[in-house]
């Protein structure tokens, strides 16, 4: 409990004495390009090969011939747009962004470069974090939508070559009852764990105190409680949102 | 001029300070010297504000500012420099950004103003080329030395420098308090300096303060520090074999 009213207080603590808005706007075009665009490769990978798979492993569970061949594709969009993009992808992005947010914020606290910011009379956590959470909270989305396409186009080209399902009847799965509140529901998801992932890691590297082990341990448990607020988040957002 | 009023500090149920009082004169390098874990740095973050104490004051110029409320602790922030142990220079900034910083992140001074400032502030202190190096790419003296600048760039009326000669050779050393002295004088600023090397002592104690676990037990200068009449500085003065060595031959 004493950590999460840490966490609200070091939340409530990047809007105030806030930079100008030309030092955050850098800021946050130049963490936009480390978060975002320096994660373009891992998640381009990661969804082609996830869409790919759940189209092989969907034909192969499907063996009634009572089961029109485009169920595959309808189930992979599905998957795709609610969870596999939004949240399999929050996983990837906590592993890949929140760890690295907390080794460069605990590596910041222990060299005593944020002691040397708080004693210029910045605000050391609204300077280093806000930039950070805008920039996630705007390129996670974009990720997503490009992870829900890859993901789509994979499973698609996976289902052609390996002959499960005919180019045509993938795309009129894709098409068959599609439901616009999934793509809500899915944006809506990713601007919370985008938001979750970056302040959680933040809050584990700005309060390091040690030596090299423990920005090792906090960048473990960024990733580690960021992939536990994802789950909880996802159950909840399901729960009211569906 | 800086001053301390009866600071006490504890971290749980460990008491850290005990009700320490002094005075930091304008124009001089004020040392607070003791052995390591005798809560010099501990004093140095309370007077900078990054450890707030549990009793007493810290007046700059008369204005009160562990009682003061955030804004105005941070007017008088944008007057201190620090010069930090290891530099704490960023590391994804050059030397010219690192020392631009405070002028990029506290003014509004035009770009080439920002740079004859920088330029003359690296002059200074003896680095003139070194602009567009990385803190990866420079020795550790070169660092103190950034850290330096960085601390002055901003006109600093108070310096603050943690243990500036660790990690240095003594050639370094001697070269690192002698810039400290001279940007003292030469700026007429406050400068409060921790440390534990009796050569600092030496070169540059015109005011020496000595603290033995959390307490101060002496102040005086260079000078007067050898007929203290306290055991523990005493102890701490002669613990190297020079020092016992000097003292022989006198």
């Amino acid at each position: 409990m004493k950590s999460i009213g840490r966490y609200i207080i070091f939340i409530g603590s990047f809007f105030v004495r806030r930079e100008s808005f030309k030092t955050n706007f850098k800021q946050t075009i130049d963490e936009c390009i480390k978060i975002g665009y320096d994660s373009l490769f891992i998640v381009a990978i990661v969804s082609t090969f996830m869409g790919a798979v759940t189209t092989i492993q969907t034909a192969y569970n499907l063996v009634s011939p009572l089961i029109p061949d485009y169920v595959i594709s309808l189930v992979v969009r599905d998957m795709t747009i609610l969870e596999m993009s939004p949240t399999i992808m929050a996983i990837v992005f906590a592993g890949k962004v929140g760890s690295n947010i907390a080794g460069e914020l605990g590596t910041m606290r222990i060299t005593e470069q944020i002691d040397a910011l708080e004693v210029m009379g910045i605000n050391a956590a609204s300077y280093l974090v806000l930039p950070k959470t805008i920039a996630a909270v705007i390129m996670y989305p974009m990720l997503v939508i490009i992870s829900a396409f890859l993901s789509i186009l994979g499973g698609y080209i996976a289902g052609t070559l390996s002959e499960v399902i005919s180019g045509t009847e993938y795309i009129y799965g894709l098409r068959f009852e599609f439901i616009e509140t999934n793509v809500r529901f899915a944006l809506t998801k990713s601007f919370v764990f985008a938001f979750l992932v970056t302040t959680i890691s933040s809050y584990k590297g700005f309060y390091t105190s040690g030596g090299a082990l423990e920005v090792g341990q906090a960048s473990t448990n960024a990733v580690t409680n960021s992939c536990i607020a994802i789950l909880v988040a996802d159950y909840i957002l399901a729960q009211v949102l569906l | 001029m800086i001053e301390i009023q009866h600071i006490n500090k504890s971290f749980r149920d460990k008491q850290v300070l005990f009700d320490i009082s002094s005075k930091f004169e304008k124009g001089r390098a004020n040392l607070i010297i003791g052995a390591s874990g005798t809560g010099k740095s501990v004093l140095l973050k309370c007077m900078v504000g990054l450890v707030q104490p549990d009793e007493g004051k810290v007046l700059y110029n008369g204005r009160d500012f562990t009682g003061s409320k955030e804004k105005s602790r941070t007017e008088i922030r944008r007057e201190i420099g620090m010069l930090f142990q290891g530099g704490a220079l960023f590391d994804s900034k050059n030397v010219e950004q690192n020392v631009r910083f405070p002028l990029d992140m506290l003014t509004k001074m035009p770009m080439d103003e920002k740079m004859d400032r920088v330029n003359q502030c690296l002059h200074m202190v003896g680095l003139e080329n070194a602009n567009k190096k990385m803190p990866s790419e420079i020795s550790g003296g070169m660092k103190k030395r950034v850290g330096i600048a960085r601390a002055i760039v901003n006109k600093a009326q108070y310096l603050y420098c943690d243990e500036p000669n660790s990690g240095l050779d003594p050639q370094t050393s001697i070269r690192i308090d002698n810039l400290i002295k001279d940007i003292t004088d030469e700026l007429n600023i406050t400068t409060v300096v921790v440390t534990h090397d009796m050569n600092s002592v030496m070169e540059i104690g015109e005011s020496v303060m000595f603290m033995h676990k959390g307490k101060k037990l002496w102040e005086g200068n260079n000078q007067t520090i050898f007929d203290s009449g306290v055991q523990e500085l005493e102890d701490f003065i002669f613990a190297n074999n020079l020092m016992r060595a000097v003292r022989k031959l006198n």
